[in-house]
């Protein structure tokens, strides 16, 4: 069962109306992927940092997922910089650690940090359902947006399905190891979701036919705009050309 | 009523048009209705309350599934969330508009698909299995809610003494043909 802990708060990133989170938060995302400076992306990082103690998120659930994404990167830094042309700094062993590969793997540590705490700030301080909500709003297609909530909706309708089968193995005597039968019931169980999830899914088709579906989806959510979100994205903005500025000055 | 496998819940999906007769004719309100087309204006007029309530609440929040009907009737979204608070609040749901569908308990989720179904305001109402997996405080309130709409209502069940405080007349699918049964 998979938890949403940013999604409710009482920080200034919670009240800001949804539509100005997802939107600074993509440009920021461009902008900060397509940077290269050390200066730039150290700023974006710093402006992460902001946003997070801004939202004031659980720094233990903070650090926790900042492990995991930053255990993907150490990876990076384990193979880039051995196998990334150029001059040489220092040897390890028989292989040459290049400058380049290093600050290639730097640009994309702090690239990913910054990227990624910005959205646990302003994409992960709203429920998955507003976040659906939200890209209505702005635009996204209909089709897309419900396919959304609706995986959404059903992702643990099919966990449980899940559980409920792997448990019957199990009370069956059945134990994961290393043998063809364990594989065997593996894929059985994974068969056997299928079918389910493919019959449910006709099933829910329908109920929405009983229930007059005719192809529109409708949206109830209310949005409002206020005071606060209008200087919020005129100070994301100033923010970002800021750095757009500093990217672009000293770029020869 | 019917031994398992009858064909009841097919009985109802006949009437609903979820599934075509491979020889016969179905004629619902005086017409005769063949295309899926045909339908529409029967599903206007009877709701399905389907056996398992995971397949009929397909929307995140409460208040949006039981919405989703009054919404594809033509309503606006202002009439179709007060016909929702309205109908929640008459099944003793009041307060449930912003719960995640997916995080109720059994009864619940039953209680809020019959909201659904009822937000449609029909005339007929077919209840596949209501009560089951209910415990006995649920289906108590299931059977005073039931017995309080305005309106006329075929039930499919096992429960004799269910049936028998919620219908007048009682029939069984026996190889293939209803058939009155006279209680004892």
């Amino acid at each position: 069962m998979f938890q949403e802990p940013f999604a409710r708060g009482t920080s200034v990133i919670h009240e800001l109306d949804p539509r100005s989170k997802v939107v600074v938060g993509v440009s920021y995302a461009f902008f900060v992927a397509l940077s290269t400076r050390f200066l730039t992306l150290t700023g974006a990082l710093i402006i992460s940092f902001v946003l997070i103690g801004l939202a004031r998120l659980n720094p233990g659930a903070v650090a926790k997922r900042a492990m995991v994404v930053n255990g993907l990167i150490l990876f990076f830094w384990v193979v880039l910089p051995i196998t990334f042309e150029g001059e040489a700094l220092f040897d390890i062993g028989p292989f040459p650690v290049t400058r380049p590969g290093i600050l290639l793997s730097a640009r994309i540590t702090l690239k990913s940090n910054a990227i990624f705490f910005t959205f646990m700030a302003l994409v992960e301080s709203m429920s998955a359902v507003t976040l659906g909500h939200t890209l209505n709003r702005l635009r996204v297609p209909e089709k897309v947006v419900h396919l959304f909530l609706m995986t959404y909706r059903y992702v643990f309708v099919v966990e449980e399905e899940f559980s409920r089968l792997l448990r019957a193995a199990k009370i069956r005597g059945f134990r994961p190891k290393t043998t063809f039968h364990t594989y065997k019931t593996y894929a059985y169980l994974l068969g056997m979701l299928l079918v389910r999830a493919s019959v449910r899914a006709e099933r829910v088709q329908q109920a929405m036919a009983c229930r007059g579906f005719r192809g529109k989806f409708y949206c109830l959510a209310d949005f409002s705009w206020s005071r606060r979100d209008c200087l919020w994205c005129a100070l994301m903005t100033g923010l970002l050309i800021v750095l757009v500025m500093l990217e672009w000055t000293t770029r020869v | 009523m019917g031994p398992n496998g009858s064909g009841k819940t097919t009985l109802f999906h006949l009437i609903m048009g979820l599934v075509k007769p491979c020889s016969g004719r179905v004629e619902i309100f005086g017409r005769f209705l063949q295309k899926e087309r045909d339908f529409r204006p029967v599903r206007q007029r009877i709701g399905l309350l389907f056996q398992e309530a995971d397949d009929q609440l397909f929307c995140p929040t409460v208040l949006e599934d039981v919405a989703f009907g009054p919404l594809n009737k033509g309503k606006s979204p202002r009439e179709a969330r007060d016909l929702t608070r309205e109908i929640l609040g008459r099944l003793g749901l009041a307060g449930f508009e912003n719960r995640i569908t997916h995080q109720l308990s059994g009864g619940e989720k039953r209680m809020v698909s019959l909201a659904a179904v009822l937000a449609m305001e029909p005339e007929i109402l077919l209840l596949d299995e209501p009560t089951s997996g209910l415990d006995d405080r649920t289906r108590e309130k299931f059977k005073e809610v039931l017995l309080d709409l305005d309106l006329t209502y075929m039930l499919i069940s096992h429960e004799r003494d269910f049936l028998a405080q919620t219908t007048r007349t009682l029939y069984a699918i026996e190889r293939g043909k209803i058939v009155r049964v006279h209680s004892p």
